[in-house]
């Protein structure tokens, strides 16, 4: 675990860089991991696609699978793949401040 | 200090048996190497093919005959894994039918697409499916046959060729 200067505050990370306390999480945060993840702006779909993500890892401790966002209509599978290029699960993760991503589909 | 290896960045994966086990890994390795950013893409050969036929794809059944390892599944009836499921009970009409209805049921719990859904999710992450050209004539299948996911109907030289940079890997 190191610690990291983002958006202007210090966090905790682990080695590759997925914050280690969700709960410090904040949009600025997330547009500061955004940016370092080669996304230069956040859209309202992407923060939708986030808050989600956020809101299932509260209630059931793990992110949701691309599956799921897909069949409850939060984010087309086409899309996310989109506004996340280049491994959307975890880096999605990864910006909406959650651990890496533990399923295989 | 090492140099780090050079990261994968393509993948091709065949697919040339038509079970329902047969087709899985494939399908998961493929969705698995496009959410790590992958090029990904599966060629479907011989029985494989079975996996991207309209009229097929839904009902790929488990082989419960020949395979020596079936004790494996015997947890998923409350059984120890060590319980030995001898072929001869595999060929009882009903048993492969049971079989794929307790895999199916155990894979929908853990989230895991069926084989249309899965070639839909996955040619939506970016995937590509191609279908064997000697194998749909052999069989004598026309694109028509096909699901609307299938690219391209390829050659084994096409193949190659849309291969170039990737790591085969066969099934």
């Amino acid at each position: 675990m190191t610690t990291k200067e983002l958006a202007g505050i210090s966090v905790d990370v682990d080695a590759e860089g997925f914050l280690t306390d969700h709960t410090v999480w904040n949009l600025d945060l997330a547009a500061a991991i955004a940016k370092e993840e080669g996304i230069e702006a956040l859209t309202d779909r992407h923060i939708d696609v986030l808050n989600f993500m956020r809101k299932e890892f509260e209630e059931n401790g793990t992110a949701p699978s691309i599956r799921k966002m897909n069949k409850l209509n939060v984010v087309p599978t086409k899309e996310l793949y989109a506004l996340f290029p280049g491994g959307p699960a975890k880096k999605a993760a990864k910006i909406a401040g959650l651990g890496k991503p533990q399923g295989c589909i | 200090m090492s140099e780090q290896p050079e990261p994968i960045k393509k993948v091709s994966l065949i697919v040339s048996k038509g079970s329902l086990v047969d087709v899985y890994p494939a399908l998961v390795m493929g969705n698995g190497a496009r959410m790590e950013g992958m090029e990904a893409s599966i060629f479907f050969t011989f029985f494989g093919l079975g996996a991207l036929i309209k009229k097929t794809q839904n009902s790929l059944k488990v082989a419960t005959v020949g395979n020596p390892a079936m004790n494996m599944a015997m947890p998923m009836l409350k059984m120890p894994i060590t319980m030995p499921f001898p072929t001869i009970m595999g060929a009882i009409p009903g048993v492969s039918n049971f079989a794929t209805w307790m895999m199916k049921n155990e894979m929908e719990n853990l989230d895991i697409p069926t084989v249309p859904e899965f070639l839909e999710m996955f040619t939506d992450a970016g995937g590509e499916v191609f279908a064997c050209k000697l194998a749909m004539d052999m069989f004598k299948l026309t694109q028509d046959d096909l699901c609307d996911q299938v690219s391209s109907v390829l050659t084994v030289g096409e193949f190659y060729e849309r291969s170039a940079g990737a790591s085969i890997i066969f099934t």
